[in-house]
């Protein structure tokens, strides 16, 4: 068990967990600022005989502080926020490169399509494993994502990467797998009674182990 | 409309010769339609709770019959073992109850009802018979969702926010009638708020007494009037979207289903842009009434109060331009999540202007630990951690990260049980009082009030953890994934914890009813506040004032030079007060 965020196994993984360590520490520093004055102030200020309150209607200085300080925090946090959510998920983020798969959601499963040897979708050397996503470490891929049914919601938590399956729409997403090894997909989007269940093997091998893996499913898919 | 007969009486409740029927059923009396709100909707806020601890037994304890399961049917738990098409009817209705028929009602049925015309000097509502539907309405929706738990099929189970196509579709969610009937009492609870809505901005607006100006409106009725501005706009949009989603389910439209022309995210869109403003409805009137509480419990006037005002109006608009917060992971064009993002970063701004301002009035105060005052103290540190934890979720990469995990469990847990529930639980022993003409038993209250805080904060501060490790929402079983199966001792002691919240509450609620008939007779004014509610006698009787009252000051002249007590009566005239010209506030 962790305390903190799990390994990180995508490019994205450390923008988003440094950007997650800044947020911590912001509000970390608001959340410790509130609490000590509003322990300090319980203890210092509580009732005592014969004393009166000081008399005070506010004061336009402090105003005008706590206003302009979260004010500029939150665009400056904004701006920094935007920069990276371009990079990953902007409509023109997916690199040119990007290796396809196809993953086609339904009530409770995922249908992996691979591109087979020519490595584009949409031709006859392609094939269907289910619940199994094998990707090849080091390289940018992108899932394309659709739903038979209902909204489906596409997450693997090393990767940081999370992307409804739409019915009716068709979704790029896309990751770059950093660290080899077996890992979990999971759906997030409430998608029915087995919704819980709908969970598939992730598989983030060497290119060559990607490739012998291709060959044998591609051969197992056609049998 | 309800004008009090003088007499020569000195009893206040003299003149009431209504039968029982119109006075405590069919009542037009705001009074008693916020106590009619408060009887019900504690109802609904235990049978929110209920279910939550069915949903904490399976979390915890999952596949393990639950302890008293064996008297739900087999559909539901056989044997006691909860099974998925229950749970996710529990996750459903969980939410549908706390947010529709619980939290709002408490907040809005209760207290916009009850405190408005008392704060500002008036005899009732300005529709009184619309107010009486409002309640009825709200009742028989209450009813229609209660029954839906026990229909053949089962409850609604596509989540409060009963996303479509899984909504719309009797084949895909595999519920039928109680999807229809989650629809139909939607309808009617919105219904009953626009009502509601109504009736209270247009009070507020005709029926202040003279001298009651807008800015000497206590912060309570002032975010009730803009929360009932957020009401009436946003209700109707659930309304039609509800009425919608009930036609696709039963008359064969399709808005929603893509399969045969439909638009899945159109639903989301409908829903949000209720569903955003909704979420200042259910934290807003908390924040009017906990300023209200605070500088009464510090004896000291408001800090900020123009900041404070101008905040709620700022939430308010700001509420309406950031529903896209949660649809960014929806397929939604990105471009468009980055304005919601700022947008939402935003709302920090006027969230913070309301915390320093409660910090500033407890600043030099004279702290009377009251149980409303530790339970108002408790909003503001409780409110800054949902406030706070909302920032990571509104940068959208985080975002990416956290949406539907256990970390926006932990957050709107934050906000809605840390900041609402505490808020409530502050402001029902204040105007208990003025309700029933008792105070709530003290030690028992404190004794509540510290056990609910610790447990609540052991149930809801680890799900932070939970959420980071990827834990999803709403699912059955977390020990089917390999990577959550490290982190079910974390469930097992949520769940515990969440038990004993729940045993808590029955302090609470045995608190409440003893008090009625035993609790200490409470005089006119226990808090020694400057509210026009607290010159009537306790209970408030009906018509409140033979005339009404003429107003000098703002309500929170705490500690004022002026006179030698601590407070200083909205009222009282002092030597130094003007007369209010007659034609600067509404007569009736």
């Amino acid at each position: 068990m962790h305390w903190w965020l799990p390994l990180k196994g995508s490019t994205f993984a450390g923008e988003v967990d440094g950007l997650f360590l800044a947020i911590t520490i912001i509000t970390g520093i608001a959340f410790v600022l509130v609490e000590v004055g509003l322990i300090w102030f319980v203890v210092k200020y509580r009732q005592r005989p014969g004393r009166k309150a000081f008399y005070t209607h506010g004061s336009t200085r402090a105003e005008v502080i706590w206003t302009a300080i979260p004010a500029v925090t939150m665009v400056a946090l904004g701006l920094i926020s935007n920069h990276y959510w371009v990079r990953i998920k902007g409509r023109n983020s997916v690199p040119p490169n990007a290796y396809p798969i196809a993953i086609h959601a339904k009530q409770f499963e995922w249908q992996v399509t691979y591109p087979g040897p020519d490595g584009k979708l949409g031709t006859s050397d392609d094939f269907t494993v289910r619940n199994q996503l094998h990707v090849p470490v080091g390289r940018p891929i992108v899932v394309r994502l659709t739903s038979e049914d209902v909204i489906h919601s596409f997450f693997v938590p090393v990767f940081r990467v999370k992307q409804d399956a739409v019915p009716g729409m068709d979704i790029n997403a896309w990751f770059q797998a950093t660290v080899p090894g077996t890992y979990e997909l999971g759906c997030a989007e409430l998608c029915g009674l087995g919704h819980y269940r709908m969970r598939a093997q992730v598989f983030v091998q060497s290119q060559e182990d990607y490739d012998a893996w291709t060959k044998q499913a591609a051969q197992e898919a056609s049998s | 409309m309800t004008t009090v007969a003088a007499t020569a009486h000195p009893a206040p409740a003299h003149h009431d010769d209504r039968s029982f029927i119109r006075k405590y059923v069919f009542s037009t009396d705001h009074k008693i339609i916020g106590i009619q709100f408060l009887f019900v909707s504690l109802f609904f806020l235990l049978v929110g709770g209920l279910l939550a601890m069915q949903m904490r037994w399976q979390l915890g304890f999952p596949g393990k019959p639950m302890p008293g399961g064996g008297v739900l049917p087999e559909t539901m738990a056989p044997g006691g073992v909860i099974l998925p098409e229950y749970y996710i009817q529990l996750v459903t209705m969980h939410g549908t109850f706390m947010v529709f028929f619980a939290i709002m009602p408490l907040l809005v049925g209760v207290y916009a009802n009850f405190l408005i015309p008392l704060k500002i000097g008036t005899h009732d509502m300005a529709f009184p018979r619309i107010n009486m539907w409002s309640f009825w309405s709200f009742f028989a929706a209450g009813l229609v969702m209660l029954a839906s738990l026990f229909v053949p099929d089962g409850a609604a189970r596509a989540g409060w926010t009963m996303y479509a196509p899984l909504s719309a579709r009797h084949d895909l969610s595999g519920a039928s009638f109680g999807q229809e009937m989650w629809s139909v009492s939607i309808i009617l609870v919105g219904l009953s708020s626009i009502l509601g809505s109504l009736n209270y901005i247009t009070t507020i607006i005709n029926n202040r007494a003279p001298g009651m100006t807008w800015f000497r409106l206590p912060l309570s009725v002032w975010s009730l009037f803009i929360t009932a501005i957020l009401g009436l706009l946003a209700l109707p949009v659930l309304s039609g979207a509800a009425i919608m989603l009930l036609f696709d389910q039963i008359i064969g439209t399709h808005f929603f289903d893509p399969a045969a022309g439909g638009q899945a995210l159109l639903w989301q869109h409908l829903f949000w842009f209720f569903g955003h403003p909704e979420v200042y409805i259910l934290i807003l009137p908390a924040m009017g009434m906990v300023s209200d509480i605070i500088a009464n419990g510090s004896r000291k006037p408001i800090f900020g109060y123009h900041s404070m005002v101008f905040a709620i109006v700022a939430i308010a608009f700001l509420g309406w331009i950031v529903w896209g917060h949660h649809m960014f992971m929806s397929g939604m064009n990105p471009t468009l999540g980055s304005s919601f993002m700022v947008s939402t970063l935003v709302i920090a701004v006027p969230s913070a202007v309301k915390t320093f301002n409660w910090m500033g009035t407890m600043w030099r105060g004279n702290l009377r630990f009251t149980v409303p005052m530790l339970n108002a103290v408790a909003f503001v540190a409780m409110f800054v951690i949902g406030g706070l934890s909302g920032i990571f979720m509104a940068a959208t990469p985080v975002d990416m990260f956290i949406h539907d995990t256990y970390f926006i469990v932990a957050h709107l847990h934050y906000v809605l049980f840390g900041g609402s529930l505490f808020a409530l639980f502050a402001a029902i022993p204040y105007w208990y009082p003025k309700m029933f003409g008792r105070l709530m038993h003290e030690g028992w209250g404190k004794v509540h009030f510290w056990l609910t805080f610790i447990f609540y904060n052991l149930v809801f501060f680890p799900m932070h953890i939970l959420g980071m490790a990827g834990h999803m929402r709403r699912i059955y079983d977390p020990t089917q994934y390999a990577f959550l199966q490290p982190y079910q001792p974390m469930n097992e002691f949520i769940s515990i914890s969440a038990f004993l919240l729940f045993a808590t509450q029955i302090i609470f609620f045995v608190n409440f009813w003893w008090s009625l008939k035993r609790g200490k007779p409470s005089g006119l004014n226990p808090w020694q506040d400057n509210g026009l509610e607290w010159t009537l006698p306790s209970p408030a009787p009906h018509g409140n004032w033979e005339r009404v009252p003429t107003v000098y000051r703002g309500p929170y002249e705490f500690s004022s030079p002026q006179v030698p007590e601590d407070y200083l009566p909205q009222t009282r005239r002092l030597p130094s007060d003007r007369e209010p010209a007659a034609a600067s506030a509404a007569r009736h």
